[in-house]
């Protein structure tokens, strides 16, 4: 906080010149308080009509049932739960980002952690519609919930790892939801003192008539801390559970036990490269530049090649323990995946996930705008194809070769999982709009001690090692946002 | 006696208020309040407030949630309908250790959210009593009761000299009630 100085050899977190806390709340609120752009208009017209397509097909499955969809005898699970991992696993990065970063005391996490969880509650709600939208009976959707016989069933199965996902999934998207909530109410209350007429009337209610006082925001820090420290395991919870869906059957390539560990790296994987994939585009639009920099750009592909290559791993080991166990289906289910006629989905996957994210090595690539949004993407992909490539080639081949089959998906499970992607966007460009996409006071926390005006205080102090001020000033070159001639003049 | 109820000392930066707070307590000027656009550390050691036992309840909610887990599950499997699984165990703790785990961190979020909701007068729709409209975006404010502590002149002295860029005089408690 103010009256700290930081080292002079960490990379500032806020850059620019001369900004004001007035500032700040001035250009993060700048998208709600104005109208929108033209190009927030297409997105959100190219999003809408996605999110037509949702309702379309996933009306059209309530409708005709779920025989809409490409399943078959043998293959009974494809596009939908590979569409719900999917998305669980994307909105792995939002919690992640704020409770297992706030726990390190990782103050980059300030200016990305809001629109993050924004996104982590978007995943999950696209996760849970195709949970309800594949029960084929959505009105009964609540007989998931451990209601009493009276209503005419058994209790639920509380051995089953699908009764565990309810919990797990319910209980992270309501968690995630409150801390999401909390951390926003003085941002809200920002904007409540800045508006005028019925806005401002709304964003009273929405504000819970938050002030400011000491004791509230002395609270609310405790609070953020709690909340973080149950949350961080409730991260790794839900993805471990979520796999458990498959490791606990005898399915060959699903009865692992990494699965877990290998599941939750994935699942991290795939949220920060989405949450990249986003905030490129919103930092570029929205012109905050200044507030996610290229040090959070870089710090991001850094836990994307680590969780990366984790799963690298954890793919050969899969290989390896199948060839180590001995058991004839197992080591079938793993050649069949690399060279069946699922072959392209498994090298599609390999190259997505594990080979081309290792150009991250080189600081070129890591540190390029254009280079970190098309890898976003591509893990993106990848990450999606590990999905397919462990659900349906695992069942395309049944024990019997008589059932041996492929899976062709139908226009209603591809527009179901396009029209969710629109859904997603919808509901995300709809928070730009409404909310500040940058979490104001935890950005203004860290202006006095971080920023890169505050150290250029310093280093004209002149009390500083040369040395340090030479690597600190090197350091800023990769930064799209800090003009090197002010630092050659000194 | 004049008609103001608050002097308000608008700061544009937290060292300054800072400052400034040490200054009305060498001073013996009570303060009222601090109203600030982000949390300020250090702040709640200078006014006396004391130590948040949020973290004590919420170890309470949670330790609620694995209770009633259990419970339930156990009144399920074992006493209102067993079932047979193999000759096993009815009451298979180790398959019930997610979703206890899940009840524990969801009653402790939900109880400790709500008890820091209901602490600190937080809920939809509550007006907000707010006594200078900046205080949220760029302004560090310290507001004193004008009715105890009548010295007017030496407390607009005091927070002048530590910086203060602004002291208002209010005749109301809130502004925001308009």
């Amino acid at each position: 906080m103010s009256g700290h100085n930081e080292s002079i050899l960490r990379e500032p977190l806020i850059t620019g010149k001369d900004i004001t806390y007035a500032q700040i709340t001035e250009e993060i609120l700048s998208p709600v308080e104005n109208k929108p752009n033209k190009a927030w208009w297409i997105g959100f017209i190219l999003a809408l009509c996605g999110a037509t397509l949702w309702v379309v097909s996933v009306g059209y499955t309530f409708w005709f049932g779920i025989g809409s969809w490409g399943l078959n005898k043998t293959v009974g699970w494809a596009w939908d739960i590979t569409g719900f991992v999917w998305w669980v696993g994307i909105g792995h990065a939002g919690t992640l980002i704020s409770a297992v970063l706030l726990l390190f005391r990782q103050n980059w996490r300030n200016s990305i952690n809001r629109s993050a969880e924004a996104m982590t509650i978007f995943a999950v709600i696209c996760a849970a519609t195709y949970v309800v939208s594949h029960m084929g009976r959505p009105w009964l959707a609540y007989w998931v919930l451990p209601l009493p016989n009276q209503f005419g069933s058994l209790w639920v199965n509380f051995n089953s790892p699908l009764v565990w996902d309810m919990f797990a999934i319910s209980t992270y998207f309501s968690v995630s939801l409150l801390f999401w909530y909390t951390g926003l109410l003085p941002d809200i209350a920002t904007i409540r003192d800045r508006a005028t007429g019925v806005r401002k009337k709304i964003y009273t209610i929405f504000s819970f008539g938050w002030t400011g006082s000491v004791k509230t925001w002395q609270r609310f820090e405790a609070v953020s801390l709690i909340l973080a420290g149950i949350s961080t395991p409730l991260v790794l919870s839900v993805h471990t559970i979520v796999s458990m869906d498959f490791a606990t059957s005898v399915i060959p390539g699903w009865h692992t036990t990494i699965f877990p560990p290998y599941f939750v790296a994935g699942a991290i994987f795939s949220g920060f490269a989405m949450v990249l994939t986003l905030l490129l585009v919103v930092r570029k639009v929205l012109g905050l530049e200044n507030y996610i920099t290229m040090f959070h750009i870089e710090s991001m592909n850094k836990i994307i090649i680590l969780t990366g290559s984790i799963v690298g791993v954890a793919y050969l080991t899969e290989f390896f323990i199948a060839w180590y166990s001995g058991s004839q289906y197992e080591q079938y289910a793993f050649i069949n995946r690399a060279t069946g006629p699922y072959w392209w989905a498994y090298w599609m996957m390999m190259t997505c996930n594990v080979i081309s994210p290792q150009l991250l090595w080189f600081k070129k690539v890591r540190t390029s705008i254009a280079a970190t949004w098309i890898l976003s993407i591509v893990v993106n992909i990848g990450m999606w194809f590990e999905r397919f490539v462990i659900i349906v080639t695992s069942l395309h081949r049944d024990y019997l070769p008589s059932s041996w089959t492929m899976f062709y998906p139908t226009w209603v499970d591809v527009g179901v999982f396009v029209g969710s992607i629109g859904v997603f966007f919808t509901l995300f460009l709809l928070f730009l709009r409404v909310l500040p996409s940058i979490a104001i006071a935890e950005v203004k926390m860290i202006l006095k001690s971080a920023s890169e005006q505050s150290k250029m205080k310093l280093i004209k102090e002149g009390h500083l090692d040369k040395e340090h001020v030479a690597e600190y000033i090197e350091s800023l070159e990769k930064f799209d946002s800090v003009k090197q001639e002010e630092y050659a003049k000194i | 006696m004049s008609n103001i109820k608050y002097i308000l000392g608008s700061f544009g930066d937290p060292d300054e208020m800072l400052h400034g707070i040490e200054k009305l307590k060498e001073n013996n000027i009570s303060i009222y309040d601090v109203y600030t656009p982000m949390p300020i550390h250090g702040i709640e050691a200078k006014l006396g407030v004391k130590r948040s036992r949020l973290d004590i309840a919420a170890f309470f909610f949670g330790i609620t949630g694995t209770i009633t887990m259990l419970t339930g599950v156990y009144l399920a499997t074992v006493v209102d309908w067993p079932l047979n699984i193999g000759g096993k165990t009815h009451f298979a703790l180790p398959d019930f250790i997610p979703i206890t785990f899940e009840l524990t961190i969801l009653f402790c979020a939900f109880g400790l959210v709500g008890s820091y909701y209901a602490s600190t007068h937080l809920f939809p729709g509550r007006a907000p009593r707010v006594m200078d409209l900046r205080a949220t975006d760029d302004r560090f404010i310290i507001a004193i009761d004008a009715k105890t502590n009548t010295e007017h002149e030496k407390i607009d002295e005091l927070l002048k000299g530590a910086g203060a860029l602004e002291v208002k005089h209010n005749e109301r408690k809130y502004v925001s009630y308009e």
